[in-house]
């Protein structure tokens, strides 16, 4: 008796989760969350505090923010960030300044976690969004951040 | 021939066989060694270290801040609350009052932060015991919650959203609007996980009486989270030691007496209930305020010992900071869940199948860098 009644409700339990399963095939559109990566790349868009890779903002006038304090390069737990700089003569006033030479960036060693970017008291760093960071070549991935030839908007302070 | 066999006294022999280090039902690199006789285990041992990365001995290299982050990469499942944890030991040490913002914003993340763990353990759980939908609905559900902490956090799994004295940054304006969206949503699918799974037959047959675990055994071994709860070893550190806003909200501590692996099943299910109930109760009046205090940019502890726990979706964890006053820590150690938990298998998996074994292994719902670290 109970061997046919396992049976029974073998088949019960299994068409009460296939009326589950049922449901989700005929009423598709709420449930459905694929994304058809990578055809969607023009409409895929990510977050805004997503972090994608840190980058140096530069205005049109090839300025960056970034006084060079180094407070980036001692937050990073993994030495991601190398900071090369050198006392220039600032040519507004005239006196020697401490100023970036490279600002240098190992995506490849970077965990992302944001305390640079929290470390920054100008702002000079910032997340950008992209998601597509794989490179055939790891070296492409130690990066520079200020432009060639960049130099730090006037008036920025620490 | 066959008398000769039968009278020749052959002796039966133990037979090793290694489960992992790359087997889907580890879910990781646990290398599991068996002895088995037939298909009856008669010893399981784990073997660890695959990914063992000495996050330890790392952050006395750090400094407070910077072991946040590393704390992602123990229990990636409840990395914001492995976050709190180090936070709030520090900010305890500090003796910093963090805001009520902060306390309510971090309880409702980390519950969120439970209930994506449970989702995908649920998942796991049934394609381990051969039902392979559970896994799709399982992250279907959780995506939800990812897309709120990557609104919010930044990122989808290692948020790194804590810093000693409050949060990185405020929540999105669309936080609470997704949270309520997803607890509505959610409300709806918990029954249809229990139509799917756990009132199946089978699923039932699989589970039941399977991998039972005392209460003297669970205490015995260090058992915490909802494996010690399946065996009525009420544990909760949310309840006897409520941190962050945990004070303030009702909920009831999901507790089973069987000890199965259905017991272990049911009291996460239960507990993606009361998570539910938490995040209702906190989501509608988060308090306004700062989302953080000033804290020093070096940060340097007082001398003296600090410890404090927390639960995180596999038990309790526990950071212990030894502090001689400089600004890294002299010691620091994780009492991690996932360990003691590993550390039962052997007691619960003796005289059963192999398959028995994969079932009651998915219960303890391991996760091996927490174990490793």
């Amino acid at each position: 008796m109970s061997y046919f009644g396992d049976i029974y409700k073998g088949i019960k339990t299994l068409l009460t989760g296939m009326s589950v399963t049922g449901k989700v095939f005929l009423n598709n559109k709420n449930n459905s969350i694929t994304q058809q990566y990578p055809d969607n790349r023009e409409t895929l868009k990510m977050f805004n505090r997503f972090r994608g890779e840190v980058v140096m903002p530069h205005n049109e006038k090839n300025e960056h923010t970034c006084t060079g304090c180094q407070k980036c390069e001692i937050a990073c737990p993994n030495g991601s960030i190398e900071i090369i700089w050198d006392r220039q003569i600032d040519p507004e006033s005239g006196k020697k300044k401490k100023m970036i030479d490279k600002h240098i960036y190992h995506l490849g060693m970077c965990t992302m976690c944001g305390l640079c970017i929290e470390a920054c008291p100008t702002d000079a760093i910032l997340w950008a969004q992209n998601y597509e960071n794989s490179v055939y070549d790891r070296t492409k991935l130690t990066k520079v951040l200020n432009q060639p030839g960049s130099k730090i908007m006037p008036g920025v302070e620490d | 021939m066959d008398t000769n066999i039968a009278n020749s006294n052959l002796k039966s022999e133990d037979y090793f066989i290694n489960m992992g280090p790359q087997h889907p039902a580890t879910h990781g690199v646990l290398r599991l060694l068996l002895t088995i006789d037939g298909e009856i285990i008669k010893k399981v041992e784990p073997d660890l270290g695959y990914i063992h990365r000495s996050i330890e001995k790392m952050s006395e290299r750090d400094s407070y801040q910077q072991i946040v982050h590393l704390t992602d990469r123990m229990d990636y499942l409840s990395s914001h609350i492995n976050n709190e944890a180090v936070c709030l030991t520090v900010e305890n040490a500090l003796e910093i009052e963090v805001p009520e913002r902060v306390k309510v914003i971090r309880t409702i993340i980390g519950e969120l932060t439970r209930i994506a763990s449970h989702c995908l353990w649920w998942g796991v759980m049934g394609m381990d015991v051969g039902a392979l939908t559970t896994y799709f609905y399982g992250f279907r559900d959780r995506e939800m919650i990812n897309d709120i902490f990557e609104e919010t956090c930044g990122a989808r799994l290692t948020m790194n959203y804590n810093i000693p004295g409050g949060l990185m940054f405020d929540i999105h304006p669309n936080f609470v609007k997704r949270t309520k969206e997803f607890v509505a949503h959610f409300k709806t699918k918990i029954p249809e996980y229990d139509k799917l799974l756990t009132g199946n037959v089978i699923f039932q047959k699989r589970m039941k009486g399977v991998g039972i675990l005392s209460k003297e055994d669970a205490i015995s071994f260090g058992a915490s989270g909802p494996v010690a709860r399946g065996s009525g070893y009420s544990c909760d550190v949310r309840k006897y030691y409520p941190y962050s806003a945990l004070d303030k909200v009702t909920f009831n501590e999901a507790l089973k007496t069987d000890g199965d692996s259905l017991a272990r099943y049911e009291v996460r299910i239960q507990e993606m209930w009361e998570s539910l109930s938490i995040i209702e109760q906190l989501i509608d009046n988060i308090p306004e305020g700062d989302y953080k205090v000033a804290t020093k940019a070096v940060i340097k502890l007082p001398k003296g010992e600090f410890y404090q726990k927390v639960e995180t979706a596999r038990g309790e964890l526990g950071v212990f900071i030894n502090s001689t006053g400089t600004k890294n820590p002299y010691r620091l150690k994780f009492r991690s869940p996932g360990f003691s938990n590993l550390s039962l298998l052997n007691h619960i998996a003796v005289g059963g199948k192999i398959g028995d074994l994969v079932a009651s292994m998915a219960t303890l719902d391991l996760v091996i860098p927490d174990i490793d670290r």
